[in-house]
């Protein structure tokens, strides 16, 4: 197994190698880079400019600026972004604990809902509840999360004035308040994050749950007497879930994607509104290293996705 | 004595797009105890869906018990509910299943698939169920059981499989077991292996057992009384001798003439004979005799009443309007 893990983690090295050569080329031919907006400054003298621009190798061939990127990566060093005048890899870390937090909740919100939904609705097909759970699956992932966010926005804080819709790193409170303080500027996020989730995923584990329930196997659980709830739960759900658990796994470089944004609509400070606001400002460094991290994720996933597979289905033997 | 299980006018229905399909259209069968009964039948008979019936593993819905009385054990199982039948299912009836392929569950040890059953129905430890299960599977003829009730069924082959599954059929010790063509899946060898094998375990445990099959063969082996079904319907019921030797119904003389022999010499060869046509879908059936469409003697009246299954000699049944004309 981990042999396994350590094969598959040296064959995604020349992966990311390619997709950062990618990444690095589409960036490089864009327009605009950091120094743009000094060329429109007439305070900066144009020769100014012209030494500032060699000293960072702006004007050296694409190969070379590459492979002068790569280099630094390999040290550890992220760059710097010329926007929020810090280290960007700082500027990732200090990112990271929002969209962790609001995507992590939508994520487990999404579960909760999804697997007892789809468990229920697949043991009682075509049934009211079936009938319903469907109806609102279908709208759920029918309404894209913009809107939905703004909609929650106009109901729950333009109109009702029940929650804040600015989400705020620096609360001013401590202790128990602070914590109240932080579920309560979530709640709409996770709410338009994780509903959307949990309606696709709500179909995806009842349709996986019917094409089990119907196998040999399971007539031969309650052959045996287990009664209901014991079959569906030892027998159904145990194979059921193993492309759940795939498809989840690989779904969440999406989820990090979507949240985008959604981090956008509740000026969350996180990952994907610093890619946004990075692109905007020119501040290539930081767009590079934010779009390598997803990169990274996907990879990440992909394996975790491998890995989880191999450990629930005896099938599988990974070598 | 009482049989040990009196299907009395059994109708299973499902429903389907098309209109209500009467698989099973009125049987009758009893089994006693001890005895060894096969039902036999083209696929489409309702040979399984009966079998499925006693202990409601059907799929309901579209499945229904619409008519009849199961009785076993002197009890009618048919107004049970599910949970009650839980207490029946293994313990009192073991089921074996056609396809040992696909009846056992691929992400539990096979130790774990019998030992539930022992658990569910015996006040027995974790280690007793494992103790017993390693038993069970030794009986079946397993080889180093010990170590191979860790093992997972994709690590079986079909044969070995389906020995897996008479040990989990008879772990309860269960009065009667129903075998749903259990050799149909698996080579000519392991065939006779596995009906050896349940014949063993049978004179062992003196259970009766319930055989299901099309194969004429495994019936003249295995069977003392036989069931011939027809499109949902009883259409001969016999023991084993008088069926081989004296068949009534042109059903089953055409079963019997369809079997394949190898004692003839070649001079006597002829073709195999067959029956032509193929089982009537069983929504809005035809009214008379079922088989009439496909019968060679097939007269005015098959098609316009339907025949009674009536005694023709002491235990031997028939439905066939062939009989009162003689």
């Amino acid at each position: 197994m981990s042999q396994y893990v350590l094969r598959r983690l040296l064959i995604a090295i020349p992966s990311l190698l390619g997709i950062s050569v990618v990444l690095f080329v589409v960036l490089a031919l864009a327009p605009g880079d950091p120094f743009a907006e000094l060329a429109t400054n007439p305070n900066v003298p144009p020769e100014v400019q012209a030494a500032l621009r060699a000293k960072f190798g702006l004007d050296d061939p694409i190969y070379l600026r590459y492979l002068h990127w790569l280099n630094a990566m390999l040290h550890g060093d992220w760059g710097f972004s010329f926007v929020s005048r810090m280290n960007v890899d700082t500027l990732i870390l200090q990112r990271l604990p929002a969209t962790l937090y609001v995507i992590g909740s939508a994520q487990i919100l999404a579960l909760l809902i999804a697997i007892p939904v789809g468990v229920y609705a697949a043991t009682k097909p075509y049934s009211l509840f079936d009938q319903i759970a469907n109806t609102l699956a279908f709208i759920g992932f029918s309404l894209p999360t913009f809107f939905t966010g703004l909609l929650f926005i106009l109901i729950f804080s333009v109109t009702l004035d029940w929650l804040p819709f600015v989400y705020s790193t620096d609360i001013k409170a401590t202790g128990i308040r602070w914590v109240l303080e932080m579920i309560r500027q979530a709640i709409m996020p996770v709410a338009v994050l994780g509903l959307f989730q949990a309606a696709s995923m709500t179909r995806f584990v009842r349709s996986a749950m019917l094409d089990v329930i119907r196998l040999d196997y399971v007539t031969t659980a309650r052959a045996k007497g287990l009664g209901q709830a014991k079959v569906i739960v030892k027998h159904v759900m145990r194979n059921a879930m193993i492309p759940v658990v795939t498809l989840i796994a690989l779904q969440m470089p999406a989820v990090f994607g979507g949240a985008i944004v959604t981090e956008q609509i509740f000026r969350i400070p996180g990952i994907g509104s610093l890619l946004i606001s990075s692109i905007l400002s020119n501040d290539t460094p930081v767009v590079m290293a934010v779009t390598f991290v997803f990169a990274c994720l996907v990879v990440l996933f992909n394996l975790i996705a491998d890995v989880l597979y191999g450990w629930l289905d005896p099938r599988i033997s990974l070598r | 004595m009482a049989p040990l299980l009196e299907i009395k006018g059994l109708k299973t229905h499902f429903s389907t797009d098309d209109g209500i399909l009467q698989a099973v259209d009125g049987v009758d069968i009893s089994i006693n105890r001890g005895e060894t009964l096969c039902v036999v039948g083209e696929s489409g008979c309702g040979k399984t869906v009966t079998a499925m019936s006693i202990l409601k593993l059907i799929a309901m819905p579209p499945g229904r018990i619409a008519a009849g009385e199961i009785i076993f054990e002197g009890r009618d199982l048919v107004p049970l509910t599910s949970n009650q039948l839980d207490e029946i299912r293994a313990k009192e009836i073991g089921f074996i299943f056609q396809e040992p392929m696909t009846s056992l569950n691929p992400v539990l040890t096979i130790g774990e698939q019998i030992a539930e059953s022992l658990r569910r129905h015996e006040a027995v430890t974790k280690k007793q169920a494992l103790e017993r299960t390693i038993e069970m599977l030794k009986l079946v003829q397993i080889p180093n059981a010990e170590g191979r009730v860790h093992h997972y069924p994709h690590q079986f082959s079909g044969g070995m499989r389906q020995r897996v599954m008479i040990a989990m059929a008879l772990a309860c010790k269960p009065k009667l077991v129903i075998a749903d063509e259990p050799t149909t899946a698996l080579d000519v060898t392991i065939q006779a292996q596995i009906l050896d094998l349940l014949q063993d375990m049978k004179e062992r445990f003196g259970m009766a057992v319930m055989l299901i099959t099309h194969a004429m063969g495994v019936v003249a082996e295995t069977a003392q009384r036989v069931v011939v079904m027809y499109a949902g319907k009883v259409v001969e019921e016999a023991p084993v001798d008088d069926l081989f030797g004296d068949p009534r119904h042109p059903y089953t003389q055409g079963l019997i003439r369809s079997i394949p022999r190898i004692d003839l010499d070649s001079e006597h060869k002829t073709r195999l004979e067959a029956i032509g046509g193929s089982v009537p879908i069983l929504i809005n059936p035809p009214v008379g005799c079922r088989f009439a469409p496909r019968c060679r003697f097939a007269m005015s009246i098959c098609t316009e009443k339907e025949p009674r299954l009536r005694e023709i000699a002491p235990g031997h049944r028939m439905a066939c309007h062939l009989g009162d004309a003689s």
